[in-house]
């Protein structure tokens, strides 16, 4: 048995132990850890995270039980202060010792501090370990102005962090750009101009001279003379190895620093390896996790019987993100190895940058730039690790193809050996033949069996495209079934319903199901039966969301708004009189919604049938406010009273809000009816919208406002209004049969194979041949409407079941309300 | 509202003293839940027909202090029974109160037992 001991436990000294684990059994091979830092190794790439309320446990990389499960000896808080290489055995500063066959050093590196004057004061720190950034938060907590110096990659990190606490930042760069080593000035100017936007300081080709201050920190001089208030700095000016311990056993050490290393990470005593950041490689010290990760991986296969295993340097290539910038770097980003062309794209209003170099033969990609849009990164890697050919415009590459097919670089495109996480070192070929040879079905599997995805992260979307093209190749179709309960798709089980006449929940899961259902499936069936049978919903009210339950939308504290329907936002003087009486007779808060309705919150659970049957009386019916199904079609004055208009939008509005009122989806539907192209009615941000033109009506479909807005898209063109009525028959009804649970239209037509073009030629080309069924299914929902709230108004069973207690009438006791300009509002207790 | 979360406390079977009678059985929505007043606390019951269980936990959801779990609605995971907060889905298992897919703190829970067509609700004090 082989005992290899481990001085350092950060991210490359874990890995090194998951490796090598990996490979060699506790009874081949006994590993014992030392680590300085009182937690065993966690993500230091993404410590900026820690500000935003995380615990170092999620940042943790493998807790103490993986160790042990593992049988690996971690020990600590144990800092190893001499190596004896006579007698081979490693001592720390409480006196413990251990004997090595094999010693790794992964000591890492420490930030580097420039010999400035003052630099000891309080209120100085640098940005590397959890202790720090907790210094960081506490001191931070009692100022305002803080400064970062260094523009780098980490400096910048740092500024997020600063930002994040809520203090003022100021970055202080002694080179001319920010992040020199990655950007080129134009790239660098970009990303300033971006930071500067969101509030931070850039102070460019600034030496700082003296730190001043009485015992702390109050301000910063530099060698110009000027000067820079602040009351906290932080120092990210680069990192220095950690390589003391070597330097003390007379390894040999390069003349700036870094355990000198061969190809197989041996230092110059052939038992002691050196991985990560302390390790000097061909003159060159890496900073990034990758390229440790693969020193990790070489001397795994050193100790576990393949000698060949050589480290060939890595690529510096880097993509993040910077308070929000993407930003990347990649290959010879500067293009000074080589003569080569650089292709420069830059689009000041749109803040984004973008450069490549290409070889100048025109045949090759070696490197680039990527500020402000990094979407094009991982493809640019590829085309230029695998030397693949280059498109023949070459700015393809990062304009996107104008006509024609895409641009090269697409997936099918790569070789086996192209490397897709650099993290964990994983090629293309692995992902699919894992794919293939274990029958991995979703990308969860993919990542725990592959480990691809599992380290940056950066290379998830490849890994998903790669794994849906292998399932393709293979005939297989990704099924995005239900849930546990049910092994269908939403349009599976929708036929199944149908085709067999399925209308009881109990009897689906019963028949087709397995478990005993969920919130997922629950409403998602129910919505399915209504949009089907057209049954009243409140006949299975225990699968039904609270809202459809209840028929009201809930709010804080646990009370309801009661919304009533006005078709196309016209409404009488008698019926708005209406509406301001029940609200004050049941003291309702009054608001305006945006899709020209009113609504009154507020209400109890058990006034809520009183209130709309005063409602109902007055001629209201439900708005349907609270349900996955059709909520208004808002409407412009049109051409009754606009001089502009066209057609009379608000008649259409009505007709069409009537006919499909009621009317249940995956998701909620809006509509829109404006009188001309000015769009009043915003009909183009809706889910369809119809918008007056000379000869008649243009439909525009699958758009909606939200936290992703889309606008809608043309469907036809000058149609007359029964065309107009069928072709939207036709598309809701595909829609709420084909998409998928709790999909807005415009995230179904975003997957729909064919896109717009298929969807036209189904709803206006009848492509399909179902034209007439669609319609068909329509007329049914329409002729079967029924509202209702009056249905329960006018059932006393029904409302019975309005009632905070089963065993007591009074209303909830922890219902509490204040007021708010006048009328009430909430008062919820926080935790 | 942190002392509204501290009035419940899971109840184990076997340190029942008071079996309060919730209501006829008929008064609770198969496979659903109902809240009752119980003193100042609120209990939702849950009449898990499907599996024919019978279930109570605190009304209280812990993610926003809302009392609303009598109004989520109730299935399984795996094996586990689990009721879902209608506000924001966070899903608990009836029969320990641990939050399923968060880490919310558990919900309280407390013996059901259902006798000549009445179903009691049982209470330390």
């Amino acid at each position: 048995m082989k005992k290899v001991v481990v001085i350092g436990n950060g991210m490359v000294g874990y890995k090194f132990c998951e490796k090598l684990r990996e490979k060699a059994t506790p009874s081949e091979i006994e590993i014992t850890v030392f680590g300085e830092e009182h937690i065993p190794a966690y993500d230091r790439v993404h410590l900026s995270e820690y500000f935003a309320e995380k615990s170092a446990d999620s940042l943790v990389m493998a807790g103490m039980d993986w160790y042990k499960a593992n049988e690996i000896d971690l020990r600590i808080g144990e800092l190893v202060t001499s190596i004896d290489r006579q007698a081979k055995i490693v001592r720390t500063m409480h006196g413990q010792e251990a004997s090595y066959d094999i010693l790794v050093i992964a000591t890492g590196s420490s930030a580097m501090i420039p010999p400035i004057q003052g630099v000891d004061k309080s209120g100085v720190f640098v940005y590397r370990t959890i202790e720090d950034l907790e210094n960081i938060i506490s001191y931070g907590a009692r100022i305002k102005k803080a400064s970062v110096l260094g523009g780098g990659l980490l400096g910048l990190e740092a500024a997020k962090a600063l930002i994040d606490m809520g203090l003022e930042a100021d970055v202080i760069e002694f080179a001319p750009r920010l992040m020199p080593r990655q950007l080129d000035d134009q790239g660098a100017q970009m990303l300033s101009e971006k930071l500067q936007a969101l509030g931070i300081g850039i102070h460019l080709s600034k030496s700082t001279s003296v730190i001043k201050g009485n015992g702390k920190i109050d301000a910063l001089e530099f060698s110009d003379g000027s000067i820079l208030e602040t009351d906290m700095l932080v120092i990210s000016c680069g990192i220095v190895p950690r390589d003391e311990l070597g330097r003390k056993a007379g390894l040999e050490v390069g003349p700036r620093g870094g355990l000198v290393v061969n190809d197989q990470m041996q230092t110059s005593d052939p038992d002691i390896y050196a991985i990560g950041e302390v390790a000097l490689h061909n003159n060159q010290i890496y900073g990034l996790v990758a390229p440790g990760y693969n020193m990790a991986e070489v001397v795994v296969n050193q100790l576990t019987g393949d000698g060949v295993s050589k480290f060939a340097g890595n690529d510096m290539s880097t993509k993040l993100k910077l308070i929000g910038i993407d930003v990347a770097s990649f290959g010879d980003a500067f293009g000074e190895r080589t003569a080569c062309l650089p292709i420069i794209y830059e689009n000041k209003s749109g803040g984004c940058y973008k450069r490549i170099n290409i070889s100048s033969d025109g045949k090759k990609l070696l490197g680039g730039i990527l500020v402000g849009d990094t979407s094009d990164y991982n493809m640019l890697c590829q085309v230029m690790q695998n030397g693949m050919a280059l498109p023949p415009q070459a700015e393809d590459l990062i304009l996107g193809s104008r006509g024609g097919d895409s641009p090269g670089g697409a997936i099918a495109d790569l070789p086996d050996e192209a490397q897709i996480c650099s993290c964990e070192n994983v090629a293309k070929g692995a992902i699919v033949n894992a794919v293939k040879e274990q029958g991995l079905e979703d990308l969860g599997q993919v990542r725990a069996c592959t480990k691809a995805g599992t380290g940056c992260g950066a290379c998830s979307p490849m890994v998903a495209d790669i794994f849906n093209e292998t399932l393709k190749s293979m005939g297989k179709t990704v099924r995005k079934v239900l849930c546990e309960h049910f092994d269908y798709t939403r349009q599976e089980l929708f036929d199944l319903i149908k085709v067999n006449g399925v209308k009881e929940y109990d009897e689906l899961l019963d028949r087709f199901g397995n478990g005993d259902g969920c919130e997922t499936c629950k409403p998602a069936v129910a919505s399915m039966f209504a949009s089907i049978w057209n049954d009243l919903i409140t006949k299975q009210e225990v699968i039904q969301d609270t809202n459809d339950k209840f028929l009201a939308n809930i709010q804080k504290g646990g009370s309801y708004s009661v919304i009533p329907r006005v078709p196309g936002g016209e409404i009488t003087p008698e019926k708005l009189v209406v509406l301001g009486q029940v609200a004050k007779k049941y003291d309702l808060y009054v608001k305006i919604t945006g899709g020209q309705r009113i609504d009154l919150l507020g209400a109890g659970i058990e006034q809520l049938p009183a209130i709309w049957e005063e409602l109902i009386e007055a001629g209201f019916e439900s708005g349907h406010a609270y349900g996955k199904a059709l909520r208004t079609v808002k409407s412009c004055v049109g051409s009754a009273w606009c001089r502009y208009g066209l057609h009379d939008s608000v008649s259409f509005a009505i007709e069409v809000e009537n006919r499909y009122k009621g009317l249940r989806a995956p998701h909620k539907i809006k509509g829109a009816v404006s009188g001309c192209r000015r769009e009043c009615a915003e009909a183009q941000s809706k889910d369809f919208g119809i918008i007056a033109t000379e000869k008649g009506w243009n439909l525009y479909v699958c758009g909606n406002g939200g936290a992703n807005p889309q606008h809608a898209k043309l469907l036809a063109t000058d149609i007359d209004s029964e065309s107009c009525i069928r072709y939207l028959d036709r598309f809701l009804m595909f829609y709420i049969k084909t998409a998928e649970p709790l999909n807005r239209t415009s995230t179904w037509l975003n997957k729909m194979e064919g896109g717009l073009d298929y969807l036209r030629d189904v709803v206006i080309n009848d492509s399909l041949g179902i034209g007439k069924q669609l319609e068909e299914e329509m007329e049914l929902m329409v002729n079967t409407y029924k509202c209702e709230w009056k249905e329960v108004v006018n059932d006393p069973v029904h409302r019975s079941k309005f009632r905070h207690f089963i065993n007591s009438d009074m209303p909830d006791p922890s219902q509490k309300f204040g007021l708010l300009r006048g009328q009430k509002i909430p008062v919820t207790e926080q935790k | 509202m942190i002392d509204t979360l501290e009035l419940y406390k899971t109840v184990e079977y076997s340190k029942v003293k008071i079996w309060f009678q919730a209501g006829h059985v008929e008064n609770f929505p198969i496979n659903g839940g109902a809240c009752i007043s119980y003193g100042s606390l609120q209990i939702a019951v849950y009449n898990f027909a499907r599996r024919n269980e019978w279930y109570a936990t605190q009304n209280l959801c812990p993610h926003k202090m809302q009392m609303i779990l009598s109004r989520g609605m109730i299935g399984s995971e795996g094996e586990t029974p689990k009721v879902a907060c209608p506000y924001h889905k966070k899903t608990f298992s009836l029969k320990t109160g641990e939050n399923l897919n968060g880490t919310e703190c558990n919900l309280a829970t407390y013996p059901v037992k259902v006798e000549n067509g009445y179903v009691y609700v049982g209470f330390e004090e």
